[in-house]
């Protein structure tokens, strides 16, 4: 990280420049000691992507190697940074509901809940009961999806390669479902604060209920593909484990928590939307090795099919959003017999609604771990910051623990069953 | 896929009928020496080389493996059984830019990551196209902020595919573009007009000294070499 000399002549160093060069980086090339002799026996730095297929996104990795052996490892990221954050304070709150939906691109209903429910807290709003009913079948389906493209594309790099059409199969189903019931297969701006876009379409539930019965066997058919399966328990047993209390420590949630026997989860801890009424299990592991990893994601897909059959029949009838005009659009045909409706609309369409000022941070259980949305209001239409706490930002630290003294190809094992999704830790 | 039907006229189907009785000619072994080797000339298909190479090559892409964002995990399901580009031909996704000749930027390229993607396009080996996945990597889809490039600023595009993401059929629907576009060259050479072709792989370290032998070359054209 040497700074390069510029010729005599050469233009004056702007600002922004002088300052990346003052960053003292002397730390990324501190040689490790304490291995090898220096003379014989040398450390290698390896670069590991942007552009590696193993790296699920563009994560680049610099690894010090000893022989086989990874001794350091430093993630560097930023390569998807698309600038979310700043992006929803430039936009309306109901019109900042896509742009945060793309951080996370395998869990978009879970990044607009995060959102919406923080809005909410806000405005103080009541969301009607059928309306949490469906987003919580809705992100069920959606975790149910994250884990398959994980299991599909993870058993792809452990060399299993008919996991990915089983899983993509599955997924396939799932997007079905999406796209019927709110018109999109991915980013479907389903949620709105206050409620649901639209209620579900007739026979939607019957389709969903099908699909959910028939989930858990499908679970038990890739296990029976995978759990015998010599090659890849040998990279998953015993690899690369982290205890719990480390785990705490560098503030890590979600399947990586339980699968070191802490049973987090903010759905039982800290229930929202409704998970109260719903009777279902969090899977633990023991030692938090790679096998307990993939074992507690396995068992969550069960156990999200049992939540999403809780959910269809327990749906309650009633308003799928919430009643009051000043957040909510009326209903199209209001439009045609009350002013007071049109002017709604109106200021609905064009300004958007305003949230009394104040600050409010709303963290439910994704995918990966705890997704938290913070969103600071000015008393404007705009959010004044809109900040996520990404779970894979921060279960990616967790890399170089877990992976010191382990052998390169366990490595890949580790950061598949990490499963960091880039687009939420760049955001 | 557009299918052209045309049919037979009158006279065609006399001279098909005249085909089909030389056909049986052949089988019977009543054409040989000098009548066979004249009845071969008039059969021989009459084709340039490079129309036979543009069929074999839009028929045999290899895509590289290369997944930006949300739309990656669409093109991960153009590979699955739904939509299965395999019927194609194209599903040989490989690791290496140098064994690719096809980069679909699947999803959005941000300034950080625009050096690594021009540097995996040089990489790979001429022929080869690019598809733009995706409103992102085309014009900065719903951000269209700070942080998002637009890949035709950096990379000459073939193909754009419209869509946020595009869903896997709009892909593929782009893909069988590319290859018709391949097979009938209808590009009337745009890569020649814009310098779009052997572009080359530039190190860190032979960058300035490039930029010299360029402006050597052609001094109104070149670009501002510092120092020089």
């Amino acid at each position: 990280m040497s700074t390069v000399d510029r010729p005599a002549g050469a233009p004056a160093k702007s600002a922004y420049r002088q300052m990346e060069e003052s960053i003292d980086l002397s730390t990324m090339e501190q040689p490790l000691t304490g291995y090898g002799d220096g003379a014989s026996h040398e450390l290698l730095t390896l670069n590991m992507g942007p552009h590696h297929p193993a790296t699920h996104g563009v994560l680049r990795l610099i690894v010090t190697l000893d022989g086989e052996i990874v001794r350091d490892l430093k993630p560097i990221i930023g390569y998807v940074h698309t600038g979310i954050e700043k992006t929803a304070e430039q936009k309306a709150y109901w019109k900042a509901i896509p742009v945060v939906e793309r951080m996370d691109y395998l869990a978009y209903f879970f990044n607009s809940y995060a959102f919406c429910g923080a809005v909410e807290t806000l405005l103080d709003c009541e969301v009607p009961k059928r309306a949490q009913y469906l987003r919580v079948i809705h992100m069920e389906l959606n975790r149910i999806m994250s884990h398959l493209v994980w299991l599909g594309t993870s058993a792809l790099d452990l060399g299993a390669m008919s996991m990915f059409w089983y899983c993509f199969r599955e997924r396939e189903a799932i997007l079905d479902l999406f796209e019927y019931s709110t018109g999109q297969r991915m980013h479907t701006r389903y949620f709105q604060v206050g409620g649901v876009m639209e209620d579900i379409p007739a026979g939607w539930a019957a389709k969903v209920k099908e699909f959910a019965e028939k989930m858990p066997t499908r679970v038990d058919q890739y296990g029976a593909l995978l759990n015998k399966n010599e090659i890849l328990l040998q990279r998953l047993r015993g690899v690369c484990p982290l205890g719990e209390a480390e785990l705490l420590e560098l503030g890590v949630t979600g399947p990586l928590l339980r699968a070191a026997g802490n049973p987090w989860d903010l759905r039982k801890a800290m229930p929202y939307s409704s998970y109260e009424d719903f009777d279902f299990q969090i899977p633990v592991g023991t030692t938090g090795d790679n096998y307990d990893r993939y074992a507690c994601r396995l068992q969550e897909l069960k156990e999200s099919s049992k939540i999403i059959l809780q959910a269809l029949e327990g749906l309650p009838e009633g308003p799928h959003i919430t009643g009051d005009r000043k957040i909510s659009l009326p209903p199209r045909h209001e439009l045609a017999t009350s002013m007071e409706a049109l002017i709604h609309h109106f200021k609905l369409v064009t300004e958007g609604f305003r949230v009394p000022e104040g600050e409010a941070y709303f963290p439910i259980e994704g995918p990966r771990g705890e997704l938290g949305c913070f969103v600071r209001s000015d008393g404007s239409s705009k959010p004044a910051r809109v900040h996520m706490r990404d779970p894979s930002f921060v279960n990616l630290q967790a890399t170089a623990p877990m992976c010191k003294d382990a052998y390169i190809a366990d490595l890949i094992a580790t950061l598949a069953m990490i499963d960091p999704v880039l687009g939420g830790i760049d955001r | 896929m557009e299918v052209v039907r045309s049919q037979l006229s009158p006279a065609s189907k006399e001279d098909f009928r005249i085909q089909q009785r030389r056909s049986q000619d052949l089988l019977r072994g009543d054409l040989d020496g000098e009548e066979l080797e004249a009845y071969v000339q008039s059969r021989i298909i009459t084709t340039t080389l490079d129309k036979a190479v543009a069929w074999a090559r839009g028929n045999a892409m290899f895509p590289a493996t290369f997944g930006l964002a949300c739309c990656a995990i669409e093109m991960m399901s153009i590979v699955a059984a739904r939509v299965d580009v395999a019927r194609f031909g194209f599903e040989a996704f490989r690791a290496s830019p140098r064994q690719a000749d096809l980069l679909i930027l699947s999803g959005r390229v941000s300034i950080k990551m625009a050096p690594v993607v021009r540097r995996v396009y040089d990489q790979m080996l001429e022929p080869k196209w690019a598809i733009a996945m995706g409103a992102c990597s085309s014009s900065m889809g719903v951000f269209n902020n700070y942080a998002i490039v637009p890949a035709d600023k950096f990379m000459p595009v073939d193909i754009h595919v419209p869509g946020c993401p595009p869903r896997p059929e709009a892909l593929m629907h782009g893909i069988l573009k590319l290859r018709q576009q391949i097979q009938l060259d209808p590009a009337l050479g745009w890569r020649s007009r814009y310098g779009a072709e052997n572009t080359i792989e530039v190190l860190p370290d032979e960058g300035d000294e490039l930029l010299k032998a360029a402006a050597q070359e052609d001094p109104g054209t070149a670009m501002e070499v510092p120092g020089a």
